[in-house]
């Protein structure tokens, strides 16, 4: 069959868990901000920001595990128990953030506290341990007979929580810049100046992943560093450049409302890409590949026909919810 | 039995999945509930009807937040705590549960926004649109995943090759013999249990004195459910154990406590009793003669594999699934009788006033909720020892993980369901106690962001702040 079925899948699940990072990015990187902004008023309006689409986006996480558990059953079994206490401590972060999203408007002022800490902190916590289970990710997974064989505390590693923290930043950066977009005043002024700061402390951890990564990982080394692939890859690193350059100068331009968000998503697909640069083609690293932990082909076959009939209409659905609530919140303002 | 982590794993299994079957349980019934209030309301434009429908699309928004919440833990438990099972039979579920987020989760998505707040904007026919469409969602989800758990049940259309699962036949996989039963009985159980649920809210306002159209509409609506779908699950739950007897024999034995037939005898039927796994008998049995020949073979002396026919290690734990079975039936003939107790009442005009309907009405509440637990640890731990009947075992099926860390993640969710959906359940009482109110839909829910309520997202369908002052949008106009 001349069909590259683990191949196809391959590239929806990178899909879906690009749509999921982009999209809970944002709003889990509101929750973080949180942390920072005081007062009622604000919050309220950072939260409404997104509230119209959070619950969404988060179905782009179920469609990403279970897209994993269709192509490549074998991948999902090792990897999620490799990683079993930070992705249920991950889980754990989504399920007091989502509930909190909805409690804090409806218990009186003197609980709303609680909520909103339970928001601050189910934010966080769920993104930290999405960044150390990426970095342990990249570190690679020891494997024997087909099944994880590493001891419960593996994951934990200083490179795993650098990556932790970074991604607590690049979704702060991504929050930020997004309620640059959607919000006026005194709050977008504070935005802009946080995104100024979130900026550099992105392009540091670039920086330092980008050097940290082939120094402990020879084969990624092999794969970015070797000829003729060092032609190839070398546009990732100046775009990279290009657009932080753009991006601080957006920030800086008080007119400039919605392209600081638009570089960020910028960056962080390009970070994307050179993950998928420095893993491609393995789902279990360092050396079990797609076709190697890919699911039998009637399973594979069967799944992708609703895939690709279903995934363009649900892309639309999503498109027609952000159209609806385009534009800046105000405070205490409603769309009718 | 001794602690390990095979059986903490199942715990915790068990625990996250009876938290959130009790949420979708509401939902799928409230939803189609919902349909047919607007429906009404389209057809005869009795205000009633669309205040009805305002008041109860809260408490359906409330129950769909936490099936969402709970529902992201149980997507990811197949492969943190059961990875054996994942790599093997992936091939299978995968697909279903794919199609399941494809072609249900996302429907509801996309239509829930408008089904919750846009009755003013889109107009009356694409709002029930809507609704409808968010009903279909929720009984496409439950069909997608009953298929996936009745193939774990009565497996079929697959081939095992290289240590694993292989469909070979989709149809057959998907329409394996339990699954029409299965489906049939969940969706009845979920409307079912919504019905009690209704019911129990309009006899605790009748109760305390709170008469009104929409309150008496309510339980008569409920009561009607109740009389014809009790029945009509009791007749399903027949068959479906009629064909358990034909797919998991030892199942069946393991639920009636009968351990083994005397020759030409007719088996007798065990009200009561404790089947001992030791010493393979059920003591204190109070039995009525002939009566389990009648009920599972439809004849006076026909006969049924006994527990002691299956080696050892075979039986599931008969007295789990006895009693769990007699819960779930017990809970079924009174609801029953609750349908035609109401009828009586109705017929002699006192549905509405009479005190004791009322109270058996509002303690049957909960009833539908406590059978579908019942009926599901019957037909899970009936399964026992076996995850894939007759395929894999459940001792293969689970992760690696030591002792101490199935321990702690155990810990962790048993104290942040409490609390998460404590706080939750508590809500969901307190806008079910509020009670509609006749002129409920005066006050559109008409939400947007900056305001006390905001589209598209499934808690805020209820903009109650409960115990302050009555919402005012922050900020003002
Ligand atoms: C409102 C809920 C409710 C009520 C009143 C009943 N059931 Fe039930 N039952 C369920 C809710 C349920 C369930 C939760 O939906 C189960 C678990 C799995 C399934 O398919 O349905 C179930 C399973 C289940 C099974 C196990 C099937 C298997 O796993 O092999 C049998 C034999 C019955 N039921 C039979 C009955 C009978 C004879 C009833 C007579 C009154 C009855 N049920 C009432
Ligand atoms: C182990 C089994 C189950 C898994 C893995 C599972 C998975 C999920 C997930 C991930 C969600 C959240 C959907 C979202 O994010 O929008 C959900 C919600 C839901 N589930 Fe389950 N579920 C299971 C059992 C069941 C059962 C037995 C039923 C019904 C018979 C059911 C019906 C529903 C419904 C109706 C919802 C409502 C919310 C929604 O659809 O978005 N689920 N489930
Ligand atoms: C929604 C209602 C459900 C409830 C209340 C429920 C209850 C249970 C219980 C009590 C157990 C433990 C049995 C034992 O170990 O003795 C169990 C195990 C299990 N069930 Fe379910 N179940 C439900 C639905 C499902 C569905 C829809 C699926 C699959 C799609 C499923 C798959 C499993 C698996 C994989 C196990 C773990 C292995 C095992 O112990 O058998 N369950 N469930």
């Amino acid at each position: 069959m001349g069909i590259d079925l683990p191949l196809i899948w391959a590239i929806i699940i990178l899909f879906g868990v690009m749509m999921y990072v982009v999209m809970d990015g944002f709003d889990l990187g509101i929750g973080i901000l949180f942390t920072a902004v005081d007062g009622k008023e604000d919050r309220d309006v950072m939260m409404n920001t997104v509230a119209p689409v959070w619950d969404g986006n988060e179905t782009w996480l179920v469609l990403g595990g279970a897209g994993l558990l269709v192509a490549f059953p074998v991948a999902y079994a090792v990897v999620l128990s490799a990683f079993y206490l930070p992705l249920i401590l991950m889980l754990v972060g989504l399920i007091f953030r989502g509930v909190a999203f909805e409690f804090r408007f409806k218990v009186p002022a003197g609980k709303r506290r609680v909520w909103d800490k339970s928001f601050a902190g189910g934010s966080l916590l769920a993104t930290f341990f999405q960044g150390v289970t990426l970095g342990a990710f990249l570190d690679g997974i020891p494997m024997k007979d087909g099944a994880y064989a590493g001891g419960p505390l593996d994951w934990l590693t200083p490179f795993s929580v650098f990556v932790g923290i970074s991604l607590v930043f690049t979704y702060a950066l991504l929050g930020s810049t997004w309620l640059v977009m959607k919000t006026e005043g005194p709050l977008q002024g504070r935005m802009r100046r946080a995104s100024r700061r979130l900026s550099w402390v992105l392009l540091g951890v670039i920086a330092i992943i980008s050097l940290w990564t082939p120094l402990a990982h020879p084969a990624i080394s092999e794969r970015w560093f070797s000829l003729p692939n060092i032609f190839w890859f070398a546009p990732v690193p100046l775009l990279v450049a290009g657009a932080m350059w753009w991006l601080r100068r957006a920030l800086a331009d008080e007119t400039s409302h919605a392209m600081p968000f638009v570089l960020t998503l910028a960056l962080v697909f390009l970070g994307y890409s050179g993950l998928g640069i420095s893993l491609w083609p393995n789902v279990i690293p360092p050396s079990t590949s797609i076709w190697d932990a890919a699911g039998p082909p009637q399973s594979l076959g069967f799944a992708l026909v609703g895939a690709l009939l279903i995934i363009p209409l649900i892309l639309m659905y999503t498109a027609w919810g952000y159209w609806v609530f385009r534009g800046k919140v105000r405070h205490g303002e409603g769309y009718h | 039995m001794d602690v390990d982590a095979l059986l903490l794993a199942r715990i915790q299994f068990a625990f996250t999945i009876s938290f959130h079957i009790i949420f979708p349980a509401l939902t799928i019934g409230l939803a189609s509930y919902l349909a047919v209030l607007e429906g009404l309301w389209l057809k005869t434009k009795r205000q009633v009807y669309l205040d009805l429908y305002h008041f109860w699309v809260k408490a359906f928004a409330v129950a769909f937040g936490m099936g969402v919440v709970s529902g992201l833990v149980m997507a990811y438990q197949f492969g943190t705590n059961w990875s054996g099972f994942s790599k093997f039979a992936g091939g299978v579920t995968g697909p279903l549960l794919a199609y399941e987020v494809l072609t249900a989760f996302f429907l509801e998505a996309g239509f829930l926004g408008v089904m919750l707040f846009g009755l003013q904007r889109v107009g009356p026919g694409l709002h029930f649109l809507s609704t409808v469409m968010v009903a279909v969602g929720t009984l496409i989800s439950a069909t997608w995943i009953l298929a996936s758990n009745s193939w774990m049940q009565t497996p079929q259309g697959h081939e095992i090759i290289d240590g694993r699962v292989v469909p070979v036949d989709w149809l057959a996989v998907i329409f394996n013999p339990s699954f029409p039963y299965r489906l049939a009985h969940m969706v009845v159980a979920a409307f079912l249990s919504t019905a009690l649920v209704v019911g129990a809210s309009a006899a605790w306002h009748l109760l305390r004195g709170r008469d009104n159209a929409p309150v008496r509409t309510m339980l008569a609506m409920a009561m009607g459910m109740v009389l014809v779908t009790a029945p009509i699950q009791a007749f399903i739950g027949d068959l479906h154990g009629l064909n358990t007897l034909e797919h998991q024999p030892a199942k069946l034995a393991a639920i009636e406590g009968h351990w083994e037939n005397k020759p030409g005898e007719a088996v007798p039927l065990i009200l009561f009793g404790w089947p001992d796994m030791e010493s393979e008998t059920t003591r204190f049995a109070l039995e009525v003669p002939k009566l389990g020949s009648l009920l599972l073979t439809h004849s006076w002396d026909g006969q049924f594999p006994g527990l002691k026919e299956f080696p050892r290690e075979d039986r599931p734990p008969s007295a789990v699934v006895f009693w769990s079975f007699r819960v779930m039936v017990g809970l079924g003939l009174l609801m029953i009788l609750l349908g035609v107790s109401a009828l009586i009442a109705h017929l002699r005009k006192r549905l509405f006033t009479s005190k004791p309907l009322l109270r058996y009405a509002l303690a049957m509440g909960p009833a539908g909720l406590v059978a579908i637990l019942a009926g599901w640890i019957t037909t899970e731990v009936g399964r026992q020892p076996w995850v894939v009947y007759g395929v894999m075992r459940t001792a293969d099926a689970v992760s690696a993980h030591s002792l101490d860390q199935v321990a702690l993640t155990l810990a962790i969710f048993v104290v942040v369901y409490f609390l998460v959906f404590g706080a939750g359940t508590v809500y969901l009482l307190r806008i079910i106690g509020k009670g509609p109110l006749t002129g409920e839909s005066a006050h559109p829910v008409d939400g947007g962001p900056g305001e006390m309520r905001q589209p598209m997202r499934p808690l805020s369908g209820a903009p109650e702040r409960l115990d302050v002052e009555p919402a005012t949008p922050s900020g003002g106009h």
